[in-house]
């Protein structure tokens, strides 16, 4: 397993099971993120300039080519989340004054910074030398780089993305990004490297994201097959690892994306499934689409919960938030600013409701799912509000019942594993019983939702 | 010949009448009134919109009616509950409560600004909800060099106009525009007005009351608001009365979903005269004139909103200090405290305070804070606890 996203049992008993399991595809994953945080380690002796910026939208190739380091802090604190840090976190952050309301994700990445700010690899994350607040899709963005700033004496640099109310890109919208590239932040990365852009890098860049992104719907689509060789989503926020985070643009991310691309078609040509974390998937009974983040503090139980019912996923949109790539849009070299814009324009989380719809409802009905569940996060309003519309609209659609989970991301406090099990569960049972011809379908919204409370079980 | 008026009772309170109006405006919305005009005006559209800010003078000059749309306040929410999970604040449900329940159904247009993750999914909930309404996205820009930030948000206007004209709106029209300006600078300038009373003789005008007469607001077209203003600030002129020993306080909590009315009623009630607030930022969110004298008046309308909009949560404030803009509005009203509260769940209210609490304490600024929700019914904790800070601020001040 990766580093990025680390499951297991025991650390022994992990080591066996990674032992035994891994693909070439990890193996590569692995030692790109290890190498990742040498990197950022020696950044300050080796002089190189290190930018904060988030996972959508983020402009990964135009980092590289100033030859900088990324970190993304969300990553940082889904890490915490995985590694059982991330509840001291968010309590020192409370204790510093920080509501319990707000997103576990800004909290858990100020309490890792008062705490020594260390990386997965347990070496101090370095300073950054520019904040590029790149504002696509979620609000709490400009919120958290504010915090941040008054944390590190450095520069910040906006990038506000417009939204998609309409389903449609405008033409003003994306002048207006690619004037803030021109205007903003190029010239603010500029003074951050110490020299200009260097455009040749830029279009190399853009050209091997490309080849990355194509192979990652080659492998999203993969879940076509019957049985799936992947899990969408368990699975599938593996898959994204590289390619949302430091590495798109890289020979790396093509190398991995291919090598990955190979394991699965080679998985579907032997009608294997999934890995889990107990090992291979076995029967697959149920074939879902997944919206909404997962939790990562209990993030084997989770998967767990589906994979002992035999339920794959086979879509899901939380690991679309980094690109849409199955919607067509690939980094396109020739227009290396406009291209950027398309991609930050076109993140999930940057699309409006009925365009979620939209998009869940061709998941359904391509992936040929027996039923869609919504995980809510506490935490994430961009995600979170109108999700119930949601599903009650894709019920509508398809004609297939929704099933309706609430956790967080990170704050360990809003897992509640008897209660979520308990709904996955009735919710699969309701699917059985509807495959049987014995329920009719669940056409309604559950009228009394129940509330999520500190320590619901 | 009129008859004439029965004169009010020796001790009647000056202001009675016209805070008896602005509530009646406040208790339905508005939505009484904009049906009202609407059958005046027919064919004309009544644009309803959400918080914090809104072009109102744009929408005057396409000859709408702008209504705010700010919650259902403490009116019980019953199927608007059913579409939120437990941790998203109050307003969504509250404003869908009024939206399924038909109680906007006067409302042609609704308007959603971009504040934040909860107001934007919920423009395309109403997209889903109510296709018959037309239901807009206002993004606005958090870049202010006019080349970028301004291009785009002149487009958004530009947008949102064409298709209030292609749904019967008048066509945009520079002098009407122009005149609308004028009047908005002019409720502008009344309001300010109001804000000086409140800090140089806070007696004479309790934020309480203060508050309603600028909620009304919201409701009326701008030229009838500043009658009502006007009147108000003539009444209270008259008002009899003296300085209270009240610690002085602003009340500050990037305010989208609105507080109840109870709890500001509880806050003086504590000993606090409220002496500033941004309880209706909207109306003041430009700080300044927007230039009417402009060759172009949309581009005066885009530019001011550019380079004097008010540093609030959903504002992105660049290179500027966080704290610095909260610290002037305190010394400008010389106030001992700052009251923060905040709507629960509220992402860019409730992650701006420790910021700016953080501003208060770097000034030796003492504060309080809480969370509400519109509809909160029980205010004695409330009230307990501004009394204790009241308390605490006096005997600061009188400490050696
Ligand atoms: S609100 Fe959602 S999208 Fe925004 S930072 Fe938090 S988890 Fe991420
Ligand atoms: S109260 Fe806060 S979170 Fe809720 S809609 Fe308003 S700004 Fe958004």
């Amino acid at each position: 397993m990766s580093e990025l996203v680390r499951v297991g049992k025991s650390p022994a008993a992990q080591r066996a099971a990674e032992a035994e399991n891994k693909d070439r595809s990890q193996v590569r994953q692995k030692r790109m993120i290890s190498d990742h945080f040498d990197k950022l380690a020696r950044a300050k002796e080796d002089g190189r300039k290190v930018v904060y910026t988030f996972v959508p939208g983020n402009l990964t190739e135009l980092i590289g080519a100033f030859g900088m380091l990324p970190v993304l802090p969300e990553i940082n604190a889904l890490q915490s989340g995985m590694r059982g840090r991330s509840g001291a976190y968010i309590a020192e952050a409370e204790r510093g004054g920080h509501s319990e309301d707000v997103c576990s994700y800004v909290k858990c990445d100020l309490g890792m910074l008062r705490s020594g700010n260390l990386g997965p690899t347990g070496t101090p994350l370095p300073k950054p030398d520019l904040l590029l607040l790149s504002y696509t899709g979620c609000f709490t963005f400009m919120k958290w780089f504010e915090i941040l700033k008054a944390e590190y004496d450095c520069p910040v640099v906006m990038l506000h993305v417009p939204y998609q109310a309409t389903g449609q890109v405008t033409r003003e919208m994306r002048d207006y990004v690619v004037r803030q590239l021109e205007h903003d932040v190029i010239p603010a990365m500029e003074r951050v490297a110490g020299k200009k852009l260097d455009l040749d890098e830029l279009v190399a860049q853009l050209t091997r994201s490309a080849r990355a992104e194509d192979a990652i719907v080659d492998v999203w689509e993969s879940a076509k097959a019957r049985p799936s060789p992947i899990d969408a989503y368990f699975g599938g926020v593996y898959y994204v690892g590289p390619i949302f985070s430091s590495f798109r643009g890289s020979e790396d991310a093509i190398a991995y994306y291919e090598e990955l691309r190979e394991e699965v078609r080679g998985r579907a040509a032997r009608g294997e499934g999934p890995m889990t974390p107990d090992g291979p998937m076995g029967e697959q009974k149920w074939r879902l689409v997944v919206e909404g983040p997962p939790n990562w503090t209990s993030f084997n139980d989770f998967w767990r919960m589906f994979a002992k019912e035999g339920a794959v996923v086979v879509a899901s949109t939380y690991t679309r938030v980094g690109g849409l790539y199955d919607y067509g849009f690939r980094h396109d070299p020739r227009d290396p600013l406009g291209t950027l814009a398309d991609y930050c324009l076109g993140c999930y989380t940057n699309h409006s409701l009925p365009a979620r719809a939209d998009l869940l409802e061709k998941y359904v009905r391509e992936y040929q799912a027996d039923g869609f569940v919504i995980n809510s996060v506490k935490s994430c309003n961009s995600f979170s509000a109108g999700q119930l519309l949601l599903m009650r609209e894709l019920e509508k659609r398809t004609g297939v019942p929704g099933g309706f989970i609430e956790s967080d991301l990170v704050d360990p406090r809003y897992f509640g594993k008897a209660n979520i099990e308990n709904r996955l569960q009735s919710y699969l049972q309701m699917l059985e019983a509807r495959r049987e011809g014995r329920a009719p379908e669940r056409t309604a919204l559950p009228v009394a939702l129940p509330v999520l409370a500190p320590g619901a079980t | 010949m009129k008859a004439p008026l029965a004169p009010a009772p020796r001790d009647a309170d000056p202001a009675r009448d016209v805070l008896r109006r602005a509530h009646a405006l406040l208790e339905d919305h508005g939505l009484a009134n904009a049906a009202a005009w609407k059958r005046d005006h027919p064919g004309r559209l009544a644009v309803g919109y959400m918080p914090v800010y809104a072009p109102r003078p744009l929408f005057e000059a396409l000859g709408c009616l702008p209504v705010a749309v700010f919650g259902g306040g403490d009116r019980d929410v019953i199927r608007g509950d059913s579409y939120f999970q437990s941790y998203i604040c109050h307003i969504p449900r509250s404003t869908l409560e009024l939206g399924v329940s038909g109680a906007l159904q006067g409302i042609d247009a609704m308007v959603f600004p971009a504040i934040c993750d909860v107001i934007r999914n919920l423009s395309g909930m109403w997209q889903m909800l109510f296709p018959d309404v037309y239901a807009a996205y206002l993004d606005v820009p958090q870049n202010f060099r006019p080349e970028v930030g301004g291009a785009f948000y002149r487009a958004e206007l530009e947008r949102i106009a064409s298709d209030l004209v292609a749904r019967g709106a008048l066509a945009l029209d520079p002098e009407r525009l122009r005149a609308a300006i004028v009047t908005e600078n002019a409720r502008r300038r009344a309001l300010l007005a109001l804000g000086d009373v409140r800090r140089e003789e806070p007696w004479r005008c309790p934020a309480s009351e203060a508050y309603a007469i600028t909620r009304a607001g919201g409701a009326l077209l701008a030229a009838d608001h500043l009658a009502l203003l006007g009147e108000y600030l003539a009444a209270i002129a008259l008002r009899r009365g003296s300085p209270k020993d009240n610690v002085r306080v602003v009340l500050t909590g990037a305010f989208c979903e609105q507080p109840p009315f109870g709890l500001i009623k509880s806050l003086e009630l504590a000993g606090c005269d409220i002496v500033d607030d941004d309880l209706q930022l909207g109306l003041t969110y430009i700080e300044g004139d927007i230039d009417a004298e402009a060759a172009d008046p949309l581009g005066a309308l885009v530019t001011a909103f550019l380079e004097r909009g008010a540093a609030t949560a959903s504002r992105y404030i660049g290179d500027a200090h966080k704290g610095d803009a909260l610290l002037a509005r305190v010394r400008r009203a010389r106030a001992d405290g700052v009251v923060f509260a905040a709507a629960s769940f509220c992402d860019p209210a409730l992650l701006d305070e420790p910021m700016l609490e953080a501003a208060m304490d770097e000034a030796g600024v003492p504060y309080t804070s809480f969370k509400y929700a519109e509809n909160t019914g029980q205010f004695h904790v409330i009230r307990e606890q501004a009394g204790a800070f009241s308390d605490a601020v006096r005997l600061w001040e009188s400490a050696p």
